[in-house]
């Protein structure tokens, strides 16, 4: 059973926009380590990480801007899919029905509008082709072949926007997410880290003067000796850093940030604390802001606070 | 890709009063981040995303021959590109330049 109280079990998947997608593709495929699942009919192109089960978490499509389409959370049934889309029409979202089969191998999405622009849908079922390169039946411990970070998973992705309260109350009052930390300034929250499960945060909001912007796409690796390798990784091919090798004060995870060829910003990151529903929450003041983002040089850097797609 | 004997290309920014080398092969913006051993650290175009993505290297070209990459219509529209507005990550020098910084668009 999912933690969150409504069914939701996960992020699934993103749409991300790319200015050229031979080298998204080369990134997110050679330099990332996910694994290329296809080409749809559009154009578009499916991504996976090698340990997720269903077939693809990341769709890539060519645009003339970068940034984020939308996200989805897979939650655990067509009937708690078909509740939670009422729950939201009653709620006052606009909703919009996405058919089975629009990306393929998914089926029926529900797509929801959010007070800071965001665009997020919910579907129960996506074609499960398994690990990749693992068996569901004795498997080995890790796939041979993989490719550069060797990211494991989609993660979560941390969105900037204006009314960040807005958006998290539809997260918190109706698909049953819970707020795990927040940034506060007096009473004002500036950052909104919300979980569905036992990870510190499924999906995350920082508050912003531009809505609908997207912060940055995750990725988990399992060690800090991972996240030093894609850190090398990084500078063997001149991918553009932001930040790190570091740690974060909010979730503690030890980091990683750069940016894909279009200028999406990217995060792989292992460690960092757990929740449970129970835990009371977080807080960083503003105070410590520099330390709630850089735990370690304890300094606000422009770039990571104001580059957005 | 990039060795001692490279050729430098000089791009001056008008409205800083300034110039900074740009190592051939290199974006505006990566040039001058890496200016070679001895320039003046100052940074007069912000960096951001590198990519074309992001909007915050704006800059207008007076003069100079480049070639350019796609980037964010949302931040440089065909207009604007017109009139010389472009992206600095998005512009590659193939000789002396003169540019001048923009404010990053409102976008």
């Amino acid at each position: 059973m999912a933690i969150s109280s409504k069914g939701v079990m996960r992020p699934g998947h993103v749409q991300l926009r790319v200015l050229d997608m031979d080298e998204a593709v080369e990134h997110y495929r050679d330099r990332m380590g996910l694994i290329e699942v296809q080409t749809d009919a559009s154009g578009r192109v499916y991504l996976k990480g090698y340990t997720e089960f269903d077939k693809f978490s990341i769709v890539l499509r060519e645009a003339d801007e970068a940034g984020l389409d939308f996200m989805g959370f897979k939650v655990e049934s067509p009937e708690v899919l078909s509740g939670l889309r009422q729950d939201l029409i009653d709620y006052g979202c606009n909703v919009e029905d996405i058919p089975a089969g629009e990306l393929d191998g998914c089926g029926a999405r529900v797509r929801f509008d959010s007070p800071t622009g965001h665009f997020f849908e919910l579907y129960a079922e996506k074609e499960q082709t398994g690990k990749w390169g693992i068996p569901n039946l004795n498997p080995d411990a890790w796939p041979e072949g993989l490719k550069g970070m060797q990211a494991t998973r989609f993660d979560h992705c941390l969105l900037f926007g204006r009314d960040i309260d807005a958006t998290s109350d539809i997260f918190i009052n109706v698909l049953g997410f819970r707020r795990s930390e927040q940034a506060m300034d007096g009473d004002e929250r500036i950052a909104s880290f919300l979980s569905c499960s036992t990870k510190e945060h499924d999906i995350a909001f920082i508050k912003h003067e531009h809505d609908g912007r997207l912060h940055h796409v995750s990725f988990w690796l399992d060690t800090w000796e991972h996240v030093l390798r894609a850190a090398d990784i990084i500078s063997m091919h001149d991918i553009s850093l932001d930040f790190g090798p570091s740690r974060h004060g909010l979730t503690h995870g030890a980091t990683i940030y750069f940016f894909d060829p279009s200028g999406n910003r990217n995060e792989v990151f292992c460690q960092g604390d757990y929740y449970y529903p129970d835990h009371p929450v977080i807080t960083w003041t503003a105070d410590q802001l520099g330390k709630a983002v850089f735990y370690h040089s304890r300094e606000l850097n422009e770039r990571f606070l104001t580059v957005t797609t | 890709m990039s060795n001692g004997s490279a050729a430098l290309h000089q791009v001056q920014v008008v409205n800083e009063q300034a110039s900074f080398s740009c190592q051939s092969g290199l974006s505006l913006l990566v040039g001058m981040e890496r200016q070679h051993v001895g320039a003046s650290m100052t940074r007069y175009i912000p960096a951001g995303c590198r990519g074309g993505g992001c909007g915050v290297c704006r800059v207008r070209i007076l003069s100079g021959t480049y070639t350019s990459k796609k980037m964010s219509i949302k931040h440089v529209t065909p207009e604007e590109r017109e009139q010389g507005v472009a992206l600095a990550c998005r512009v590659f020098p193939e000789g002396n330049m003169c540019i001048e910084v923009l404010e990053r668009s409102e976008a």
